[in-house]
């Protein structure tokens, strides 16, 4: 274990990332994430990476995939506005397979919004923000040392599953500052580059799926002559126009996440065991939603929280589990009601679900979750 | 028959899916041949392309390849290079793709000086889209989206790159293929942004709107009105008619590109291996 | 001259741009839409054709002397 240090969430993030293998990572100023370019500009080039200072979002997309191609973890940091900006080169990633991660330290919107606010706003962007039918992965840590923790698991899953990973952080976890022990980066599970399994003399397809349906595209330089395009293609790479392989590639880019979604869908549960209401939340937002329900169960009140690290895919395993044992559920977040929606979804009607929703710049008061919570209770009549 | 430069091609990907007559195969063939003249490794170097006719021209090239998205291939290619600087990196771009959608990549491109060869085939029109007006397509020429001529004034795309930084400037038409070879192994040379515009005839959507459908024609319009940088220095200003434009090199001044400069920069981070 | 005029008749696309830049009129475009040699005896070994043919369809050695 590493010294104890005071740290913020965004340098967290860096120091996970280029623990995970980040040696590249292209990049635009933009508030609250802006502390994770600057700590990739100092740090990067000490070990040997690239950072770069794009012209705009939409290149620092495009410099980090191009990296990625060419054989080095990358990593790119954005908030709301700027991840506005990547869409179209997240869904390129999707088509292309293509490992990247994206940082979206969420602030207010829509627009420019408030810059330097905190919101979790952005939760369907990040689910849905690129055209298209595509899965996606998206992980959103609830303390500093969880910014590191989830850096390396979205640097893993990029590079494990060939797909774009969001790190959808907040404002309040992107500038807490917290007494952290980061771990040595020897005793992490790191994910390597996937390779070639054979030669092209051997017939190697650069689109051919592995057993874990996920294919292994050579890094650019390799000698294997492959073709990348966003263009919907069969396993030699090249452009198709047939409704069946158009079928096929846009199922497996699904599948490839979801038979592997209990193992990603990272869900912690506290004061579960007895509990007869939940809380639902996320992120810095599940920070006061613990103490709210730490407040509530001294109260004598039977809640327990439900705390989402992964959330996309979203953990409807654990929220259906949870509708058949509890009789309502509280979903905080620091938004008009996103999650809520996924909730009610897999709820399906079992058991009450409301919503704690706060979107005034201001980060949640135990208070509100609380007075939430009795009104949970209460039916929805308090 | 059999010609050297063929290894380039992926043979299984011809014939290619330019129209008749489309300049897009001439360029092509030119940017293989200057790759064949200065011996570039084919397992070393990657063709990157955006969206676009230009920009199909990355498959049939017997490289690692990137087909990126439309006006996107410059940064893609900044990523490539400086990931893995030993690789040469060719970029094959369109007007629209370049100069419209990827304008501002073009300019950082050039202003950072990263060691990229860029080959703008410049048809004057959106080909793939069925012929719309693009910021090169000349002013009061027609397209679809400019059915009475355009109103814009277009780039000077050399000039454009110049200014922005770029440090190796030049032009060619399809009609010159040699002099084109020329000027693309030339930006190979040249260790820095290399900025190649190729005038190639868009028979079908440029030609056909604006009387000049035969792409021979197109062709000769290029011979009859390209003139050699040397000679167009020396042309009084009243025979320098709109229709006429120059060729040659017109810019090289070696610059440190971007790798070298960031080089120093892991030196100074105490990074270097 | 003794010329050997070689046609990957797949390629052609029938444009008509070698047989614009042609110097001799040896070739012409048949009804098919593809390149054909109409003049062999008059080719000079030029290599306009090839030169400029955007399909790489259209190749021209010179023979050599048995």
């Amino acid at each position: 274990m590493n010294k104890a240090k005071l740290m913020q969430g965004n340098e967290a993030c860096v120091e996970g990332a280029l623990a995970a293998g980040v040696r590249f990572f292209g990049g635009y100023p933009i508030t609250p994430s802006t502390e994770i370019a600057e700590g990739m500009a100092q740090k990067l080039p000490a070990i040997g990476g690239t950072f770069i200072q794009m012209e705009d979002e939409i290149a620092s997309m495009g410099v980090v995939l191009g990296a990625s191609l060419a054989g080095k973890k990358a990593l790119t940091a954005s908030s709301g506005p700027g991840i506005s900006l990547k869409q179209e080169l997240i869904g390129y990633a999707v088509a292309a397979e293509i490992p990247v991660v994206i940082v979206n330290v969420q602030r207010v919107g829509p627009s420019t919004g408030q810059p330097t606010a905190p919101s979790q706003g952005d939760v369907m962007q990040a689910r849905w923000g690129t055209h298209g039918d595509h899965p996606m992965i998206a992980l959103s840590p609830w303390s500093v040392r969880e910014a590191f923790d989830t850096a390396v698991m979205a640097v893993n899953y990029s590079e494990r599953f060939r797909t774009p990973v969001i790190l959808l952080m907040d404002e309040i976890v992107g500038h807490l500052r917290e007494k952290v022990e980061l771990p040595e980066t020897d005793t992490l599970d790191i994910f390597p580059r996937r390779k070639p399994a054979c030669s092209r003399a051997e017939g190697y397809e650069p689109y051919t799926p592995d057993e874990d349906l996920v294919p292994n595209p050579a890094d650019f330089g390799t000698g294997y002559h492959i073709h990348v395009t966003g263009l919907i293609h069969d396993e030699t790479g090249f452009p198709v126009g047939s409704p069946k392989i158009t079928k096929e590639a846009i199922s497996r880019l699904h599948d490839k996440i979801e038979v592997a979604r209990d193992e990603i869908t990272h869900v912690e549960e506290y004061f579960m065991d007895d509990a007869e209401y939940a809380v639902v939340s996320f992120g810095g937002s599940a920070r006061t939603a613990y103490e709210a329900v730490i407040n509530a169960r001294n109260k004598g009140i039977k809640i327990g929280l439900v705390r989402l690290i992964t959330i996309w895919p979203f953990a409807d395993k654990a929220i259906d589990e949870l509708a058949q044992k509890v009789k309502g559920i509280l979903v905080a977040e620091l938004n008009y009601g996103q999650l809520v929606g996924e909730v009610e979804r897999v709820v399906a009607g079992r058991c009450d679900v409301q919503l704690c929703g706060k979107y005034d710049m201001t980060i949640f008061e135990p208070e509100e979750i609380e007075a939430g919570i009795d009104k949970l209770i209460a039916g929805g009549k308090a | 028959m059999e010609r050297s430069y063929e290894k380039y091609f992926r043979q299984n990907r011809l014939p290619h899916l330019w129209c008749p007559g489309c300049g897009n195969g001439i360029a092509m063939k030119a940017i293989v041949q200057a790759i064949e003249k200065k011996g570039l490794n084919q397992d070393n170097t990657v063709i990157v392309s955006g969206i676009g006719c230009s920009s199909r021209a990355s498959g049939y090239m017997d490289f690692d390849t990137l087909h990126t998205a439309h006006g996107r291939a410059i940064p893609f290619a900044t990523g490539i290079k400086l990931a893995n600087p030993e690789l040469n990196v060719i970029v094959i771009t369109g007007d629209g793709d370049c100069t419209a959608i990827g304008g501002n990549h073009f300019i950082h491109g050039c202003r950072r000086n990263v060691d990229l060869t860029v080959v703008l085939f410049n048809n004057s029109i959106y080909g793939m889209t069925g012929g719309q007006a693009s910021p090169m397509t000349p002013t009061h020429k027609k397209a679809t989206t400019a059915p009475y001529g355009a109103v814009d004034r277009n780039f000077d795309a050399c000039k454009l790159a110049q200014a922005a930084g770029a440090t190796y400037v030049a032009r060619s038409t399809a009609f010159h293929v040699q002099h084109l070879t020329d000027m693309i192994a030339g930006g190979f040379d040249n260790k820095g942004f290399s900025f190649i515009e190729a005038i190639v005839q868009c028979p079908t959507s440029f030609g056909r709107k604006n009387k000049m459908a035969d792409p021979a024609k197109m062709m000769m319009w290029m011979r009859d009105n390209a003139v050699m940088q040397a000679a167009w220095d020396k042309l009084p200003a009243d025979k320098k008619t709109p229709e006429k434009f120059p060729i040659g090199l017109f810019y090289n001044e070696a610059e440190t590109d971007y790798a070298s400069a960031y080089d120093e920069v892991i030196q100074i981070a105490g990074g270097a291996k | 001259m003794s010329s050997e005029i070689s046609i990957k008749m797949p390629r052609c696309k029938g444009c008509g741009i070698c047989v614009a830049f042609c110097p001799k009129g040896v070739l012409a475009v048949d009804e098919l839409g593809k390149v054909k040699v109409v003049k062999a005896d008059d080719c000079i070994a030029c290599g306009q054709c090839e030169l400029r043919c955007p399909d790489y369809a259209i190749f021209v050695d010179k023979k050599v002397e048995a």
